[in-house]
């Protein structure tokens, strides 16, 4: 038992350094360090950048770097800590194992390199106004008509589907036998006619998610993955990889970082707040959660390295859960550096243009609603209620 | 023992909670938001003529007379209503100040005019560097003849951007962080010198930084002693806070019920997700702190008129401890059981989310006042009897 990365991995950490620092683009690494958002065009150029070698997560035979695991999980605490760029996710996260896993040649051949050039990106169309919680009750239908489906129904919750060019969809397509053994997964091309994407805004005022409607949307049979019907054993094996993703330790580090940054300029009683012993009970409290979290996800990949690719893994469920908890118990402890500062509201554009130096660092203006944001983390990807469920089902077998 | 309300109190409550359900319905407050001063003018001639702005002035001005149980009353049903006037500003603070540290001239002149709704008022307390304290203050007031001569800047001036008179708090003798030495100043905003930047804040209400630079007040507009004012400030932050407790219980009440609505409408697995136990007592514990706030509400309403420093602030902080700690109980939970609606901007409930969390950090955050209340040796239980 060693709890130290190997030699090896220590010096992947250090090319990964070098690798950041010649690669990334210098306006992209301030904005991401102001915690301003990025465009579109930034998004894909820095993917493009970030991608050089191959994506990280897939195999090399689809245009993966092969990495293991544990140098997977260096490179995005890596890319974290740079900052550099948070990844898309979508395409490279979710479909493309799918693709890569259960796809036919073709599939494979045409959007696997689109996906990992950042030519092509990609939503998540499971969730509907009906189908939360219980995902495999989904009505959105689809009709085969000789060489095509046709396509009816609504997704809710899209998480940027207004940058997208195709969605992933659970579809019906036999609505007469168990619910979960009659839907299919389907890509879409997002432009089809018939797709119209409407907006929704969070509470914190960004636009992340979008409601999708199809009205009699056309889609080729061959953008059906793997066999009808078959939908639903795809999506646990993508939502299996989603929650293992989602312990979101990266984040929690960047933010814990980033309190004790402010704590440090701030000024409470006449002494700095980061000295303030309460304050550092409260941060040790969390530092203790993270760190365990993190040898917790240690441990599930080295567990995963083990197995055989595509194997579910009832820990990912555990790492969602507590992971959600961590990243929302850190943007609290941004909220109780901020105090009363939290208090007014800055777009964007105002923050790029104020021309006076700041007082507080820019990304501060950022943490009230970072914080607000922060209350989705155990509702998406499955809420945490499910995540208990799951693990009370399929690990105490209650 | 006695937690009934008079029967004129009685009537205000049912004056006010109907003006509300009547006018001030989540999709009337979308609408006044976008009105040009970010809250609803019209509203605010009816908070006049209900005589809602006469409140707590004493009758002599045009006032009301009533005390902190009157202002709990209206501002639990404000929170209900998740209200955008600046009635807080107005009335609680800068009328506060005025009721307690203002001249007969300064009062007879300024009450009637908050009463009958024709001026707005705000209280400038926060520095850049002040965080909590309100006795921190760089911003500097210097005696010239008859004139004082304010130079300084002051933040998160609730409301500020629409208030056409704005108390200031300035240092006129010692260090920054000496409790003596600090003056009240009420200062037009149209003064040469005086420039304001206005913001939204993040519970879509307004504010505004207020820069001074060399502003010229005449001695007539010094509220009360000039080194002396700290003992009134922090009574009004008292008040202020108080009210706070109550506007939070008012969004705390809806946001328990919005949710315990949602719970048995909303179904998946074939049936209403309030059937599932796992969430049946998450709504009891929303209940539960819903009721220990109203009851901290309660205790720091009938102790906030204490004379007795110690005391009083002894029970204010107490009181918006349990509304800091249930604000996030609350909100998080309200927000979890609904799902992705919770947290879109077009549902109700992330807006009250925003504002309890954003009480919260008005005048102290529930850990500062924890720290506070320890300070003062806690709340010893024979204090209850
Ligand atoms: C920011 C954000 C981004 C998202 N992005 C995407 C996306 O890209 N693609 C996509 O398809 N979806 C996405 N989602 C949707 C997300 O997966 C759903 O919101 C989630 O599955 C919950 O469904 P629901 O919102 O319908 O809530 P409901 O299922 O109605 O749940 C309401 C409450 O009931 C609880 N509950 C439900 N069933 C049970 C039970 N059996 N036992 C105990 N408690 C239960 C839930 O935990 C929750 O507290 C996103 C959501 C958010 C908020």
């Amino acid at each position: 038992m060693d709890l130290m990365f190997t030699e090896g991995d220590r010096a992947f950490r250090e090319e990964v350094r070098r690798f950041l620092s010649d690669n990334t683009i210098p306006e992209i690494r301030q904005k991401l360090a102001e915690g301003l958002e990025l465009s579109k065009d930034e998004i894909a150029a820095g993917t493009r950048n970030l991608y050089k070698k191959g994506v990280p997560t897939w195999p090399q035979e689809y245009g993966g770097t092969g990495w293991t695991l544990v140098q997977q999980y260096i490179f995005e605490e890596e890319v974290r800590a740079f900052p550099a760029l948070v990844k898309l996710g979508m395409g490279q996260d979710l479909v493309g194992p799918v693709i890569y896993t259960f796809g036919n040649l073709a599939q494979k051949q045409y959007y696997l390199p689109r996906i990992a050039n950042a030519t092509d990106w990609w939503c998540q169309g499971f969730s509907e106004p009906g189908a939360g919680s219980d995902l495999a009750s989904l009505k959105t239908r689809a009709v085969r008509h000789g060489d095509h489906y046709v396509v009816d129904g609504q997704k809710i919750w899209t998480s940027s589907a207004h940058y997208a060019d195709w969605i992933f969809c659970l579809v019906r397509t036999n609505p007469d036998v168990k619910k979960q053994q009659g839907i299919s997964f389907l890509l879409i091309d997002i432009k089809s006619p018939g797709v119209t994407v409407r907006p929704i805004h969070l509470i914190n005022g960004s636009h992340e998610v979008s409601e999708v409607f199809f009205d009699n949307v056309h889609v080729p049979v061959e953008n059906l993955v793997g066999e009808e019907n078959k939908g639903w054993s795809y999506a646990k094996y993508l939502l299996n990889n989603e929650r293992f993703g989602d312990a979101g330790v990266g984040i929690s580090k960047e933010r814990m970082r980033r309190a004790l940054e402010l704590a440090a300029q701030t000024y409470v009683g006449g002494e700095r707040l980061v000295d303030q012993p309460s304050f550092r009970e409260k941060v040790a409290e969390l530092e203790v959660q993270l760190k365990a979290l993190e040898i917790t996800q240690l441990r599930a990949i080295a567990n995963a390295s083990k197995q055989q690719q595509g194997v579910q893994d009832p820990a990912s469920s555990i790492l969602k859960l507590r992971g959600s908890e961590v990243e929302q118990a850190a943007a609290e402890l941004l909220m109780v550096v901020m105090g009363p500062n939290a208090l007014p509201y800055t777009p964007d554009e105002e923050l790029g243009s104020r021309n006076e130096p700041p007082i507080l660092p820019r990304w501060a203006a950022k943490i009230a609603p970072t914080y607000f944001d922060s209350r989705a983390a155990s509702i998406y990807s499955g809420s945490s209620e499910i995540q208990k469920n799951i693990i009370a089902k399929a690990i105490l077998g209650l | 023992m006695k937690f009934d309300l008079s029967e004129e109190q009685r009537l205000l409550t049912e004056s006010v909670e109907r003006l509300m359900l009547d006018s001030y319905g989540f999709g009337d407050r979308r609408k006044y938001g976008g009105e040009v001063p970010g809250f609803s003018e019209a509203m605010w001639e009816r908070y006049a003529e209900l005589g809602l702005l006469a409140l707590p002035f004493s009758q002599e001005y045009g006032g009301f007379s009533g005390g902190p149980i009157e202002t709990m009353i209206v501002m639990e049903a404000f929170g209900k209503s998740l209200i955008l006037e600046p009635y807080l500003a107005t009335v609680v603070l800068a009328g506060g100040l005025l009721r307690r540290g203002g001249n007969e001239a300064q009062k007879t002149e300024l009450i009637p005019l908050i009463v009958n709704g024709r001026a707005k008022l705000a209280f400038a307390y926060a520095e850049p560097q002040s965080r909590y304290d309100l006795f921190h203050v760089e911003t500097q007031a210097k005696k010239q003849g008859t004139f004082w001569a304010l130079s300084g800047v002051k933040t998160l001036v609730l409301h500020g951007n629409v208030a056409g008179k704005i108390i200031v708090s300035a240092r006129t003798a010692g260090g920054t962080r000496e409790k003596n030495g600090i003056g009240l100043f009420l200062v037009d905003v149209h003064a040469p010198g005086l420039t304001r930047r206005p913001f939204l804040t993040q519970d879509g209400l307004r504010g505004a930084e207020i820069a001074l630079e060399n502003v010229r007040v005449d001695e007539s507009n010094l509220i009360g002693d000039p080194e002396g004012a700290f003992p009134v400030i922090s009574r009004v932050a008292d008040e202020a806070v108080t009210a706070l407790c109550a506007e939070a219980v008012g969004c705390f009440t809806k946001m328990q019920a919005i949710t315990l609505g949602y719970l048995k409408t909303r179904e998946q697995f074939g049936t209403k997700i309030g059937s599932f136990q796992v969430l049946q007592h998450r709504a009891v514990d929303m209940l539960v702190e819903l009721e220990q706030s109203r009851s901290m509400t309660l205790y720091a309403a009938m102790m906030v008129g204490e004379d007795n420093a110690i005391e009083r602030e002894r029970a204010v902080s107490a009181a918006k401890v349990q509304i800091g700690r249930s604000s996030k109980a609350i909100g998080h939970q309200s927000i979890q059981l609904h799902g992705g609606i919770g947290m879109t901007m077009e549902y109700s409930i992330g807006h009250y989310f925003k504002r309890v969390v954003m009480i919260d950090t008005l005048f102290g955050d529930a850990d500062h006042y924890l720290r506070r209340l320890a300070a003062l040796g806690g709340l010893r239980s024979e204090s209850i009897n």
